[in-house]
């Protein structure tokens, strides 16, 4: 119905190869990124500064983890680490005089030699124990980010970050942010779609289905684990330096603390492993969902006439987000994507059922 | 070098090293019978002392009444815990287990502090606050209990992996299909585990409640717990304790010495750096299976 294929006759490999082979697929990503281009036209000031804006950053992150999760099969507990690295490490470059652009791939590459080091423990363990050294190697990042005043600046202390220029264009306005925002999400997303189609990206399904067996047909295993980790490092890392830029404007260690990484983890569980589109569901849920649940559940008490402790309002949305988790992993293990990819499929193909796509 | 000052860090260390492994405990029984890393087994020991102090006020029992009855009531949480969420995931790969666990050390802490209230509160199980003198050495007397319950229990838990049930708890934590080829059932004795574990964790959470109060505080055990885990080797009984002892000792002495170098809050560091150096050096711990997969 929706996703016509009827009539699409793919007569050369270029058609069949591109990536959106469905006519349907791309009037919507058109129609969408009209939307995203016009949002600060139609959508409030806060809505675009408190909602689009972090949602995009977050969701660029969360396709940098998926990298690694979903497409390369490496556990990675440590990747809000990565992110504070890569807003340490601009910050520090913009404070110290470098333009914006370039203390931010700083930033990014600061991120990747470090992150790179994460591969060192692919290299000799995986599964559980990989997930375990990467959440002790988180413990290390916050400890040392904290303790070492030269990169903090002091324990508890805020490092603010300076106005940022994008080509010699102060950036100033919560449009001139978002802007920014979305043309990363944008880059982001762009790569890890042509990702698919390339040698790498399936070399990283090869060495994440089995590793050994990837090293047989001749996929240097531990070059793809540490190319994915670097790359994902990367993206983690410029993530972490626009976050700081773009939404908070000032950088403290509490930032890229443990739960950020279980956050960032549980986006990409919610969202679905490798899959891009429920990358952007994922991290859209976990952001929002614990403010419209606060605002649900002080609704229903209010209407109730019962009385909720201001403790209590504080701890359920944390309820309601492990809650969470723990029904997705129940019902849908693959997540919002996959929900998408299954309407999706059943619309492919509406009304001939039968003819499963 | 000053020796008594080296001795009170190190008899110090290892009796707090020793309740770590009462909550390392918790997570060997767990993985021991299904391999499933509990990671939700911090939230789970705050859960088991909120439980004590909730059934001591509302029951109006003393402690030593409460502290059996919370026993209980966790022993059917962790039956709950294991029917509802980690029975559906068995067979799944290890990033589902290990989120599903995580949702379930967020879940059941927000849960906690909804119900019960995130203010700290002590728990009063009379043991004194002066330390023990032995010779120049001050020992905490709250450690000297947990450590001599946590000896206990472990002896405890010995008898009982002799005795019909445990052999069959061995069995299953052996090979998983071949107990099931010979009846036995499986699925109640991995619930049983998470059970036993629960209990377990109550236990911790009474003493460690009664070092350092019973807040959300509790449940940041679970790196400490998880380390000896992996340094005894994730399925040993005995190295969890020999592993509690000895991150104990070699916490409390390098972040006493470290403290005064970097300015204090070096436990962690310290914990953290264990654990890693265990998993690059020895992935199977002390006495762990070696069946973990090189590449």
């Amino acid at each position: 119905m929706l996703f016509r294929q009827a009539g699409i006759h793919h007569t050369d490999y270029a058609s069949d190869r591109a990536l959106f082979p469905v006519p349907a697929d791309r009037i919507m990503i058109i129609g969408l990124l009209v939307l995203a281009v016009t949002a600060p036209l139609t959508t409030s000031s806060l809505t675009l500064s408190s909602y689009l804006l972090p949602w995009l950053v977050w969701t660029a992150a969360t396709l940098g983890l998926n990298l690694i999760l979903g497409w390369a099969g490496q556990f990675h507990f440590g990747y809000a680490a990565i992110m504070g690295i890569g807003a340490y490490a601009s910050v520090h470059g913009a404070r110290n005089g470098i333009p914006w652009e370039i203390a931010v791939v700083l930033g990014g590459l600061t991120a990747t030699v470090i992150g790179s080091t994460f591969a060192f423990a692919a290299l000799r363990v995986k599964g559980l124990y990989l997930a375990l050294s990467t959440l002790a190697l988180q413990f290390v990042m916050d400890w040392v980010i904290s303790h070492v005043p030269a990169i903090s600046g002091g324990t508890q202390a805020t490092l603010q970050a300076p106005p940022m220029k994008l080509l010699g264009q102060a950036v100033t306005s919560e449009v001139g942010f978002y802007y920014v925002a979305l043309g990363w999400c944008l880059i982001v997303t762009l790569f890890m779609l042509n990702l698919r189609r390339t040698a790498l990206g399936r070399a990283l399904v090869a060495v994440r289905e089995k590793d050994f067996a990837a090293a047989v047909i001749g996929v240097h295993s531990f070059r793809y684990k540490l190319v994915a980790f670097a790359t994902s490092s990367f993206i983690g890392g410029v993530s972490g330096a626009i976050l700081i830029f773009t939404f908070y404007r000032a950088v403290t260690p509490e930032q890229f603390a443990v739960n950020v990484s279980i956050e960032l983890l549980a986006m990409v569980i919610v969202g679905g492993l490798g899959s891009i589109i429920g990358s952007y569901f994922g991290a859209a849920f976990i952001l929002l969902m614990p403010g419209l649940m606060n605002s649900l559940i002080g609704w229903l008490a209010a209407l109730a006439g019962a009385r909720l402790g201001v403790e209590a309002l504080a701890h359920i949305p944390h309820a309601v987000y492990g809650a969470l988790i723990i029904i997705f992993l129940l019902v849908e293990p693959m997540g919002l994507g996959k929900m998408y990819a299954n309407l999706r499929n059943y619309l492919l193909v509406w009304p001939f059922g039968y003819a499963r796509k | 070098m000053d020796w008594a000052l080296f001795a009170e860090l190190a008899l110090n260390g290892a009796m707090a090293g020793l309740m770590y492994s009462l909550v390392a405990l918790g997570i060997v029984l767990i993985y021991k019978s299904s391999s499933v890393p509990n990671l939700a087994q911090g939230a789970m020991t705050m859960l088991g002392a909120y439980f004590v102090l909730e059934v001591a006020r509302y029951g109006h029992v003393p402690m030593w009444v409460a502290i059996p009855i919370a026993m209980l009531l966790m022993f059917g949480v962790g039956l709950g815990i294991e029917r509802v969420a980690l029975r559906r995931l068995a067979g799944r790969p290890i990033i589902m287990i290990l989120m599903m666990t995580l949702g379930l050390d967020i879940f059941l802490r927000a849960i906690a502090l909804t119900v019960f209230g995130s203010s700290g509160r002590p728990m009063p199980i009379g043991i004194p606050d002066d330390p023990l003198f032995l010779g120049p050495i001050l020992l905490n007397r709250s450690y000297a209990v947990g450590a001599a319950v946590a000896l206990a229990l472990f002896g405890l838990f010995v008898l009982f992996f002799r005795s019909r049930r445990g052999v069959v708890l061995r069995a299953i934590s052996d090979d998983y299909t071949a107990s099931w080829s010979v009846g036995i059932s499986v699925e109640r004795g991995v619930a049983l585990s998470w059970a036993m574990s629960a209990v377990v964790a109550t236990t911790a959470g009474v003493l460690w409640g009664s070092v350092q109060g019973v807040d959300q505080s509790l449940s940041m055990l679970l790196l400490k717990g998880v380390t000896v885990a992996v340094l005894g080797g994730l399925d040993s009984i005995g190295g969890a304790m020999l592993a509690g002892l000895l991150l104990g000792i070699f916490e409390s002495v390098a972040s006493g010495y470290l403290d005064k170098l970097v300015g204090g809050g070096s436990r962690d560091l310290v914990v953290a750096a264990t654990l890693i150096l265990t998993i690059m050096i020895r992935p199977h711990g002390l006495f762990g299976r070696h069946d973990i997969e090189r590449i």
